[in-house]
């Protein structure tokens, strides 16, 4: 096998069988290997011992609702979608300490936290992975404050991209503009081809970094003719998306419904289990709690992902904000989709389709929405001075 | 259109942005210099930071995280003299776990602060300018710098006028130094009740009904206004009623908050987080908000 040198920017291809190699030169470089294997009957994001790890030649079936993996007829890698973990539990943490309190008196000492940054090397990260991590960085780095656990976390991370071979039921990051394709902020990004009994795949070098890996590791130039294949499979992808999302004038229509009946109908429904946002890439919300010992001698301050579906979220002393399921689910999918923009310039949503599979009464997000912009379309063609009202209104 | 998060129509100026230079979730300790009971319910303290030469420069409007040990961390604004860097000032209603907790601090205790957050009221905005300011209940600690500000250089501003209502006479929050503001001739100062016994000769109603009694040139005044949402909502309506137009009316918004620095999400309202956006508004921004319930 020839060893070329590889630059930023080039394409290559190495042997699946290679891939181990992969795994071995990132272990060498000293970075801790995170990527999909199977638990429980779900592909998650785990420390990976081995390549056996990987969930070889398992796919998943994906509903509103409802999540089942299937054997494959080939000995794919990545021959799945995303499932209910992603990248966020290792760079936001779920639960974190900030700080030691220790009571000495009527005075007291507070202990920083000696975080070690860990260094991860993700892999198979989805192009609606790669976005949603974007737009966590905009949440956590790019304020007048940074989160120092976050960054340093993200930084020292190092990115194997995927392109995805199939569409999931309910993915639609063609509508959000996050996919299929892998774009940009990857170190490594792999297509996976499997043709006949050829099984390989086709690399892009995303960074300086990324090069010094590949080329510890057996590799051949891509040929035209590779770079085709892997472009097929992901225009393919592209054409096999299980939902849409419409998103003209999405955050208008979003601010113009705060009303709408819709609300009321998804409410009857919803369980505001939170189960949505815990699965959400994108989601960034916590709390803080508290613990302290039975002396009274320590207190720890931890922070912990928490949920705008919990009623506690918005207390305010006399009562909750938000105290109706209605309020609740409206300012989850409004923060998401319209809200989120205002913010930071970008949606909330990356398309994923997590939070559609992980309900457990499959409230579809891409649903309502277009519920309510038809809901919208009818009442402006029966009141058409409705608007005319509105811009008053909000003057 | 009300939908743009532009600076423009949040405060302009006076969004402050001064990075720290540390982990923003670690607060600073600081002891407790003296406490001083204001009412029944609601205490002052003046705080000194523990490491020395720590100056705390704020804008009126800004609030702190203050850090009870073993107990949570609330959001709490400062009542202090912005001129003075050296200690902070601070006026707490006790009103559950966290704030109860302040009640038995003493002289010489240690509490953790981290701050100061949020943007200010529009103190440079409203220079050559009338100035209302009206506040109920607890709304009066927040306006206190401002008062303080205004009155530091007090040929900059047209007539000012303070407008406070509280719950009844024992509420009356800085008793003494309303006393004091009352009897100068630069301010007007009225002051209402919600009800009172008969030996009360003060105002008795709602704050918006002092609106008309005090005098003003509505189209060149800046009214500042604090206190509870209904509140804040009906005297905006109120100040219009009078001629002052709504991009002149600034509220300050409350919301549940974690972390006061964007990150936990907690005090959202719409399309702003008030902790960093806010917590002071242009009432034409904010209204369409106030008028919406649950958001
Ligand atoms: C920007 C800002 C400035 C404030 N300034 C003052 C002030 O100067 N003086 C004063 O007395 N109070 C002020 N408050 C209100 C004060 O933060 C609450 O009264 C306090 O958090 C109540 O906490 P608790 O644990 O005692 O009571 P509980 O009502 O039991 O609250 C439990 C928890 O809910 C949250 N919470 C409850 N009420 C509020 C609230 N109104 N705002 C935000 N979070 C809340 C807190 O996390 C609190 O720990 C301010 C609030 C905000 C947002
Ligand atoms: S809102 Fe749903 S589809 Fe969008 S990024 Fe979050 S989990 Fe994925
Ligand atoms: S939408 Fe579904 S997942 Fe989200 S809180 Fe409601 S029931 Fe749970
Ligand atoms: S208080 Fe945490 S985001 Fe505003």
């Amino acid at each position: 096998m020839t060893k070329l040198t590889i630059n930023l920017g080039d394409k290559a291809t190495i042997k699946s069988s290679d891939i181990i190699l992969l795994f071995n030169a990132l272990r060498s470089a000293g970075y801790s290997v995170i990527g999909p294997t199977i638990r429980e009957g779900t592909i998650v994001y785990e420390e990976l011992t081995s390549i056996d790890d990987l969930p070889v030649g398992w796919t998943d079936e994906q509903e509103g609702g409802s999540y089942r993996l299937k054997k494959r007829s080939d000995n794919a890698f990545f021959g799945y979608n995303v499932g209910p973990h992603s990248w966020k539990k290792f760079l936001f943490p779920p639960s974190l300490r900030l700080w030691n309190a220790r009571k000495n008196g009527n005075n007291f000492q507070i202990l920083p936290e000696n975080n070690d940054t860990p260094k991860f090397a993700f892999i198979g990260v989805r192009a609606c992975e790669l976005h949603a991590m974007a737009v966590q960085d905009k949440v956590f780095m790019n304020g007048t404050y940074i989160d120092p656990v976050y960054k340093s976390r993200r930084e020292h991370a190092f990115i194997v991209a995927v392109n995805c071979g199939q569409a999931g039921n309910t993915c639609f990051c063609t509508s959000m503009k996050t996919g299929p394709k892998v774009t940009s902020g990857y170190d490594l990004s792999l297509t996976e081809i499997i043709q006949d009994e050829i099984h390989y795949f086709l690399v892009e070098v995303g960074s300086e970094i990324g090069a010094e890996i590949l080329n510890q590791i057996p590799h051949e130039s891509a040929e035209n003719k590779d770079i085709e294949s892997a472009d097929r499979i992901v225009e393919e992808t592209a054409k096999n998306m299980g939902r849409t999302l419409d998103t003209n004038n999405l955050k208008e229509l979003l601010y113009n419904n705060y009303d709408n009946p819709r609300w009321d109908d998804v409410a009857n429904r919803c369980l505001s289990c939170s189960n949505c946002t815990m699965v959400c890439p994108t989601c960034f919300c916590t709390t803080v709690e508290d613990v302290t010992d039975l002396k009274g001698e320590n207190s720890e301050r931890w922070r912990k992902w928490d949920s705008c579906f919990t009623v506690d979220f918005s207390y305010i002393h006399g009562g909750s904000i938000r105290s109706t399921v209605r309020s609740r689910y409206r300012q989850w999918l409004t923060h998401k989709l319209a809200t989120w923009i205002d913010q930071f310039g970008s949606s909330g949503c990356v398309g994923c389709g997590r939070c559609i599979t992980w309900c457990p009464v499959a409230i579809d997000l891409t649903e309502e929405v277009s519920i309510i912009r038809l809901s919208n379309n009818n009442s402006e063609s029966l009141s058409s001075d409705k608007s005319d009202f509105r811009e008053k209104h909000n003057h | 259109m009300a939908h743009t998060l532009d600076n423009e129509f949040i405060n302009p100026n006076s969004q402050i942005k001064s990075p720290p230079d540390k982990d923003p979730m670690l607060p600073c300790l600081f002891s407790v210099e003296q406490v001083k009971k204001e009412t029944h319910d609601t205490f002052t303290f003046y705080l000194s930071p523990c490491e020395n030469k720590i100056s705390f420069p704020f804008q009126p409007g800004q609030f702190n995280m203050l850090y009870i040990f073993g107990n949570g961390e609330v959001p709490i604004s400062i009542s202090g003299n912005p001129s003075d860097e050296d200690r902070l000032v601070h006026t707490v209603r006790l009103v559950g776990p966290v704030t109860r907790a302040m009640k038995n601090l003493k002289r010489g205790d240690v509490l953790g602060v981290r701050g100061p957050f949020g943007n200010s009221w529009p103190v440079y905005e409203a220079i050559g300018n009338d100035v209302i300011v009206v506040a109920g209940g607890i709304g009066l600690a927040p306006l206190r710098p401002v008062l303080y500000k205004l009155l530091s250089q007090r040929d900059k501003y047209g007539k000012i006028v303070l407008l406070y209502g509280t719950r009844t006479p024992e509420d009356i929050l800085f008793k003494r130094e309303l006393e004091q503001l009352r009897s100068r001739f630069d301010l007007e100062v009225h002051v209402t009740v919600d009800r009172a016994q008969q030996s009360w000769k003060g105002n008795v109603g709602v704050v918006t009904r002092l609106i008309h009694k005090a005098t003003f040139d509505p189209l060149n005044s800046i009214a500042v206004v604090c206190g509870p949402e209904v509140m804040m909502r009906f005297t905006a309506l109120e100040l219009e009623k009078h001629g002052v137009p709504s991009d002149r009316i600034y509220i300050s918004m409350e919301r549940n908050m974690k972390c006061a620095i964007g990150f936990c999400g907690h005090c959202q309202l719409g399309q702003t987080f008030i902790c960093k956006d806010g917590p002071v508004f242009r009432y034409d921004f904010m209204h369409t908000y106030l008028t919406k319930r649950e958001i």
